[in-house]
């Protein structure tokens, strides 16, 4: 990818060493130190002995496992900045090990121009963990004309989305396919909501809508587009990546598209597999996600599909709302809730200690997969941890129970249900380009 | 029954609870009937209306009621939402309480305000309609003007329900207090205008108007809510009355005893016939009076003890 | 005294977390209805008559003992004498200090205005129910006159309020209890009005009362 001149955050002359843990990665699971040299990792051995004026990160029964990798995070700048920014959204997604982000389009103006883009990418290489621009789909996200999809690729954009937008239009998802197709490693990223089948809907439509009388929005909304995306899909070719998948009717369409040799791939949250409609009850509006939280079947669907790899990725849209929006009625408020400093940890805590998934697969699911779907591998992001590679780690201590206070949070929103509550397993250290960005659960920048 | 200290919904009261409100609303109704239909028993209490939505009928109910009970009354009023003015909700509603006030009756475009509220304030809070979720105060002078009406409980009572049911907060509370007192509900209505998985509603479903009538005891008949999207999900209005139209003609084929309520304002012509709804089987007027004796009923609970005791 | 009755009351608890003891009887079932009876006298004498006269029980047990006042005064007068009942609980000012009630029923059997209301209560303590009385009466028109009956007057007044006709003035502690039991109120076999008190006031003469 052709480099602007801004240099990355580097770590030129400082030494880590990775002690005490267990490497876990795409090649497999062993017993191993890590020693990092200006960013680079050198050596991944047992019992390593630190060199002089190295610093020792201690490992001791926690996962060292390649930088976490966010497929989806809205970091609000420009133009949200009381929300987030993105250098208070990258430290959220350090503390919660993520090497790398991939920021969301929707901003202020939106990310369908090459100037704007080129802004986020040079303050991404600057914060806490790296960022990296998607890019617009259609001018303005509305839908109807494509954006300069060449131009955003040459300043490295891979990932395409209207997010919080759905592209309706079948002929405009058709052209933005078939144009990618020229742009090796794009993808096509779908909001597949139907926004007439979802209009004016809050929540899940579903027996908990029809009893607290919140306008829903039925699963139809979302299989519906599949559906037929997937058939625009099987006639254009191109790569195409459904975001936040959240009903188990999407499950069984992906595998067929699969099966079919469709380069078709699929993500969901943290919270699509552990929340269900019925937290709507509260009308308390940290409950409101588009696509919205939806039944017990469809968030066990979410969870089985992650285990057989019908779901590749597990992303977070990472949401930050100021609090002033969610002192509303659930109806008035904006949908999304934070995400980057308890995913690991709340898929640890439901979908790992219950045994529901191994892991290797969690965390595939978290680096991995969602780097070799944004094009991030070759940035070194994802593995493996071995010689040569840049040094994107992270270390995981999955015994710790710990809660996210209010206090704790990086940025100036506050809408996490997972606040207060008890979580099981925590990021220790991150390091991003062989700087230690997180040591001991305290953000170093 | 004691210590409650909100009214958000009709969901969570019992059939105990429910009977309780009607119990003392009977009191109330002997004493508008007074040459003096005023008592002291919240003198010094301050009740304020907070109508983020237009509603007239309603919010003059609550505030006569409250002044019977002898409180002061104050009313903050809004059109569209607190959105639109730039002003957060907990921000209007920190700002009424700080004026000193002992009661909130709120009434809210959106579904949940009033829980909302009563998470934020010390005052108890009475849900005067949120959105499509409930109107319990609608529910219970409802029940209470039937229960006047049949002389006895609603055990066994058929009551269909018919037009908006999907849109309408005022079946909501309706279902759940008629069925909790023992009455058997219909819901009729177009597939369009049924809410959702309404399988999981406590009644009977029906989209044949004519084959239910003579089975009636009463005919509860909705508003069609124009302002909302029903223009997308119905045919022609004149279909509408057509099928679902409470006309004379329906009316006839009635119960001899069988009776008509609309919890109003009506759109005659729409939902009801003018000589339906003046006519000797309407329960309206009745359903009005009702309206001011049960909200007495629900302020004088609520405030006329001393503080503290369970949430709602 | 207490060693005639047939059975001994126990002591019990008593609202405030003590317990309360029986001291003494106050009326008899045969006493009861002699003073019920020279009320109604009383009445009809003070009014010249009973023609404007009607009575309003306050609940719980006025109602009833207006009943038999009403009963008394047609067998000697032969006059029917309109009864009511009045609940004045949402006229009380000590709402705030006490859990709501349920209401009670008030019926008043003809317009009070212009004729002689007799208010009817069992016993006459504060005189806060009376005051919050003469309050909803005045909801209802305006009385020539309101006049109060009472079986017992307990004294510890704390407003200026005075009873016009009563069966029995019974000087009490003010932690004492007067306890009226009537047949039609109180599914007691006979009607019976007893001074109970808290076990700690004078605990010889109330937990001496065995057999």
């Amino acid at each position: 990818m052709p480099e602007p001149p801004q240099p990355e955050a580097t770590a030129a002359g400082t030494v880590l060493c990775l002690r005490g843990g267990t490497v876990c990665d795409a090649t497999g699971e062993r017993r191993a130190d890590v020693l990092v040299r200006d960013g680079t990792i050198t050596e991944v051995a047992d019992g390593l002995t630190p060199p002089p004026g190295a610093r020792v990160l201690d490992c001791d029964g926690a996962w060292v496992v390649p930088g976490l990798v966010d497929l989806h995070a809205h970091l609000r700048e420009p133009g949200g900045e009381d929300a987030e920014t993105i250098e208070t959204g990258a430290r959220a997604g350090a503390l919660g090990g993520f090497s790398a982000l991939v920021a969301m389009p929707n901003t202020s103006p939106p990310l369908d121009d090459p100037a704007v883009v080129a802004a986020v990418a040079a303050a991404g290489r600057r914060a806490p963990c790296r960022v990296y621009p998607a890019g617009c789909v259609t001018r303005g996200r509305a839908g109807t004309e494509l954006a300069p999809l060449g131009e955003l690729y040459d300043l490295g954009v891979r990932v395409f989305t209207d997010d919080g937008a759905c592209v309706a239009d079948a002929g405009v998802l058709r052209a933005a396919l078939e144009y990618t197709r020229a742009l090796p490693g794009a993808v096509v990223a779908q909001h597949a909501e139907d926004p007439a089948l979802a209009a004016d809907g809050h929540m899940h439509e579903g027996a908990w809508s029809s009893r607290l009388g919140i306008p829903g929005r039925p699963a139809v909304a979302e299989t519906a587009v599949v559906a037929r995306d997937l058939e625009v899909v099987g006639h254009t070719g191109g790569r195409y990546h459904l975001l936040h998948c959240s009903a188990a009717g999407s499950v069984a369409l992906l595998r067929a598209a699969r099966d079919a040799g469709l380069a078709v791939t699929a993500e969901v949250t943290p919270h699509h597999c552990v929340l269900t409609d019925e937290c709507c009850a509260t009308f308390d509006p940290l409950y409101k996600v588009h696509p919205p939280l939806r039944e017990p079947g469809d968030r066990d669907a979410m969870v089985a599909a992650l285990a057989a790899g019908v779901i590749d990725a597990i992303a977070t849209d990472h949401a930050p709302h100021p609090p002033v929006t969610k002192e509303r009625p659930f109806e008035e408020a904006p949908p999304g809730m934070l995400g980057l400093q308890t995913a690991l940890a709340v898929v640890w805590t439901h979908l790992v200690a219950p045994g529901r998934l191994t892991p290797a697969q969690a965390f595939a699911a978290l680096s991995w997969r969602p780097a070799a779907i944004a094009g991030l591998t070759a940035e070194g992001h994802g593995g493996p941890v071995a010689p040569g590679r840049p040094a994107h780690l992270t270390v995981f201590d999955p015994q710790a129970r710990w809660r996210l206070g209010a206090d704790g949070l990086a940025g100036p929103s506050a809408n996490s249900p997972f606040l207060d509550v008890e979580l099981t397993g925590r990021v220790r250290h991150t390091v991003v380009g062989g700087e230690a960005v997180v040591v001991d659960h305290e953000a170093r920048r | 029954m004691t210590g409650m200290r909100h009214l958000l919904g009709i969901t969570g009261l019992d059939r105990p609870a429910i009977e309780c409100y009607l119990d003392d609303a009977a009191a109330f109704w002997e004493v508008l009937g007074r040459d003096i239909p005023k008592v002291p028993a919240l003198r010094g209490r301050t009740v304020v209306t907070l109508f983020l939505e237009d509603s007239t009928r309603t919010r003059l109910s609550f505030e006569t009621a409250a002044r019977r009970l002898s409180a002061d009354t104050m009313s903050f009023q809004a059109r569209g939402s607190s959105v639109a003015k730039g002003e957060s909700l907990l921000d209007t509603v920190r700002t009424i309480e700080a004026l000193g006030v002992d009661a909130l009756v709120v009434r809210h475009p959106a579904a949940g305000a009033p829980h909302r509220i009563a998470g934020w304030v010390d005052a108890a809070v009475v849900n005067g309609g949120d959105g499509r979720h409930e109107h319990p105060t609608q529910a219970l002078l409802d029940c209470f003007t039937l229960r006047r009406h049949l002389g006895t409980g609603l055990d066994g009572c058929r009551i269909g329900i018919i037009g908006d049911v999907a849109h309408s907060r005022v079946a909501r509370s309706g279902v759940r207090a008629f069925s909790a007192l023992g009455a058997e509900v219909t819901l009729i209505a177009p597939p369009t205008l049924l809410p959702e998985r309404v399988e999981t509603w406590p009644a009977r479903v029906t989209h044949d108007l004519d084959a239910e009538l003579a089975e009636l005891d009463v005919a509860y008949v909705l508003r069609v809510q124009r302002e909302r999207d029903a223009a997308r999900r119905l045919p022609p209005l004149h279909e509408y009355y057509a099928r679902y139209g409470l006309t004379e003609a329906r009316a006839a084929r009635m119960k001899p005893h069988a009776v008509v309520m609309h919890p109003g304002p009506m759109i005659r012509g729409l939902e009801v016939a003018t000589t339906v709804a003046d006519g000797p089987r309407s329960l309206v007027r009745d359903q009005v009076r009702a309206g001011v004796a049960v909200r007495m009923a629900v302020l004088f609970r609520l405030l006329g003890s001393p503080a503290g005791g369970d949430d709602a | 005294m207490a060693g005639s009755r047939p059975t001994e009351p126990q002591p019990e608890a008593a609202p405030g977390g003590g317990r309360f003891a029986f001291r003494a009887r106050v009326f008899d079932a045969d006493a009861l209805r002699r003073a019920t009876i020279r009320i109604a006298h009383e009445i009809v004498e003070r009014n010249r008559g009973a023609t404007d006269v009607v009575l309003v029980g306050l609940p719980r047990r006025g109602p009833e003992i207006a009943r038999r006042i009403a009963a008394a005064i047609r067998s000697f007068e032969g006059v029917e004498v309109p009864v009511g009942t009045l609940d004045v609980t949402m006229h009380r000012d000590d709402l705030a200090l006490r859990p709501v009630r349920p209401l009670g029923p008030t019926r008043l059997p003809t317009d009070v205005g212009g004729r002689v209301v007799v208010l009817v209560d069992d016993v006459l303590f504060t005189g806060r129910t009376v005051r919050a009385a003469l309050d909803a009466l005045g909801t209802f028109g305006r009385p020539r006159a309101v006049q109060l009956a009472v079986l017992v007057d307990r004294g510890h007044r704390e407003l200026p309020i005075r009873a016009d006709f009563v069966g029995k003035n019974l000087p009490t502690k003010r932690v004492e209890d007067v306890r009226v039991r009537l047949t039609d109120t109180d599914g007691v076999a006979e009607d019976v009005v007893e001074l109970w008190a808290p076990s700690d006031v004078d605990t010889a003469a109330a937990g001496g009362a065995g057999p």
